[in-house]
């Protein structure tokens, strides 16, 4: 332990926490939206299909982190837009023409990684490497955050007539469609800010797991919002500070953690856990008998 | 007072350009509870898919109250069929009703005590103080039912689109039900709801709307709903050659 106390004079183990904290956060927050609008399968495309814009950005500009992120922006953008203009314009279903899309990005970007004029670790990429956080990526972690976090909750009540039922929120004027862009621009964002911290296939576990959890522990939307926030930064500073006690890779480590905390939610939820569950069966017809008796108190 | 009334003129409305309501035109006054009755196929979601805006007409025009009715207008509210619903949505029954005010609300102005007094009324009306913190699954298929009318109170809607409202309810749920839309409507609102238990239209509602592709027959119900108006709805093929 006193290892790790000691761990926290260096100042790149400072950014590291400081970055698991923002990303932690911001990732589990966007995680609500995200679980609640079944974007999981968007998530994990996109995580792919940044790959091409960033080994562009790379041969273009270099390895700055403007590049990367105005290649991986272009590059999701296009794939999620792309998919989007194939299932509109034939019969090909939408999740069809995203998984063509962006495995034929992922592979380019192999491929266009080859002509980087530096040598890139395609590990790097997928895994993230959080003790190299540079002060340039905090700041972009920063900005990502705060946009994020602003925008969602500003248009807190749109997007959740939106989450809850679109036609209703369309005849409610709620511009359903520019809603469902933001969203995914917002996701392509936190992947962004979570590509130099723990990768992007780690990311994809931030911008689920949290929400997942919490919605195994409540009926509450705002809940779901901020606890998934929370459990995002606990998750990851526990996962990174683990990691740091262990000796072992910080994505993993975080991601093992929320998978950690899902699973215990699972099992042991006092309303929606595996447990309760398996008790509940032995009361079935009481459970039954209760709700019918009420629901026909004021039906009679 | 005055009556308001929805006006539907010369309607036409197409899914890639097969017509699925032809050249309808009816007129409705606030007050009445209508039961829209048709086969399967007849155009019943797309008549209130158009009225609330999600459709666009290819002609004709909808007002109410003198104003084009579409998105964004507070009077009308539509209860789509539960089975588009996803009941293990993380909301309360409160939480529900709430969202009935946030169009009035739009996404800056603060919850004020007269909108917690509107949502604690609306639960009043449908019963349902006592279910208020209740998830929304939680809840009989009757209540589920009130917990979407109680939204609409909330958002001071005057019309009531009620997509298959009576679907997948037992026997004294129905009754609850219809005698629930039924006082909606007698308090001066108007109450639409799909319907295909010819049985019971006698009992809830004062006007019937026939329809199958177009518009068969309308008016009160104990002129208009009859045995030959039943058999030329029923029994001839769906107008738009989609048979269900």
């Amino acid at each position: 332990m006193s290892r790790i106390i000691e761990l926290f004079h260096h100042t790149f183990i400072q950014r590291a926490f400081l970055a698991c904290a923002l990303i932690g956060f911001t990732n589990g927050f966007l995680s609500a939206f995200i679980v609640l609008r079944r974007l999981a399968l968007m998530a994990d495309a996109l995580s792919h299909a940044l790959l091409p814009g960033v080994a562009v950005g790379i041969i273009l500009f270099g390895f700055a982190p403007i590049s990367l992120f105005i290649g991986a922006v272009t590059a999701a953008l296009m794939v999620g837009l792309g998919a989007e203009v194939i299932s509109r314009s034939s019969r090909v279903k939408e999740e069809t023409a995203l998984a063509i899309l962006y495995t034929v990005a992922f592979s380019a970007g192999i491929i266009f990684l080859q002509f980087a004029p530096v040598r890139v670790d395609i590990d790097h990429y997928l895994f993230g490497n959080i003790l190299g956080v540079s002060n340039s990526d905090l700041w972009l972690t920063y900005g990502i955050s705060f946009v994020t976090i602003a925008t969602l909750v500003l248009l807190q009540r749109p997007l959740f007539l939106m989450l809850f039922d679109q036609s209703v929120a369309a005849t409610q004027g709620v511009n359903v469609r520019a809603l469902n862009y933001l969203l995914v621009t917002l996701l392509v964002l936190a992947m962004i800010s979570s590509l130099q911290a723990v990768g992007v296939i780690l990311a994809l576990g931030l911008l689920v797991a949290p929400a997942a959890t919490v919605y195994l522990l409540s009926d509450s939307c705002t809940a779901l919002f901020w606890g998934g926030g929370f459990i995002g930064l606990f998750g990851s500073c526990a996962g990174l500070g683990l990691s740091l006690w262990l000796n072992l890779p910080a994505g993993a480590c975080i991601v093992m953690f929320l998978g950690l905390m899902f699973c215990l939610a699972y099992i042991f939820s006092p309303k929606y856990g595996l447990i309760r569950r398996y008790i509940k069966r032995g009361h079935y017809h009481k459970e039954s008998l209760a709700r019918w008796d009420d629901g026909h108190k004021h039906e009679s | 007072m005055s009556i308001h009334h929805l006006r539907i003129n010369d309607l036409t409305v197409s899914y890639n350009r097969v017509p699925a309501l032809h050249h309808i035109n009816i007129e409705v006054g606030c007050g009445h509870c209508v039961a829209l009755l048709g086969p399967n196929g007849a155009g019943k979601t797309t008549f209130f898919k158009t009225i609330v805006g999600l459709l666009k007409p290819d002609s004709g025009n909808i007002t109410f109250h003198e104003h084009q009715t579409g998105r964004n207008l507070g009077d009308v509210a539509y209860l789509p069929q539960r089975e588009n619903v996803d009941w293990d949505f993380p909301i309360t029954v409160r939480g529900l009703v709430e969202m009935g005010c946030y169009l009035r609300l739009s996404w800056w102005r603060k919850f004020s005590n007269e909108d917690r007094r509107t949502v604690e009324s609306a639960l009043k009306a449908m019963h349902l103080e006592e279910l208020a913190d209740r998830q929304i699954s939680a809840l009989s298929g009757g209540q589920q039912q009130r917990a979407f009318l109680a939204r609409a109170l909330a958002q001071d809607a005057h019309i009531f689109l009620f997509d298959e409202p009576f679907a997948g309810l037992d026997k004294r749920s129905q009754e609850s039900l219809g005698l629930t839309i039924k006082e909606i409507a007698q308090k001066g609102n108007l109450v639409i709801a799909s319907h295909h238990d010819l049985k019971n239209v006698h009992d809830f509602f004062d006007q019937v709307i026939f329809l199958n592709g177009e518009l068969i027959a309308h008016g009160d119900t104990d002129k208009v709903f009859t045995e030959e108006n039943i058999a030329k709805t029923f029994s001839t093929s769906v107008f738009s050659g989609v048979t269900a």
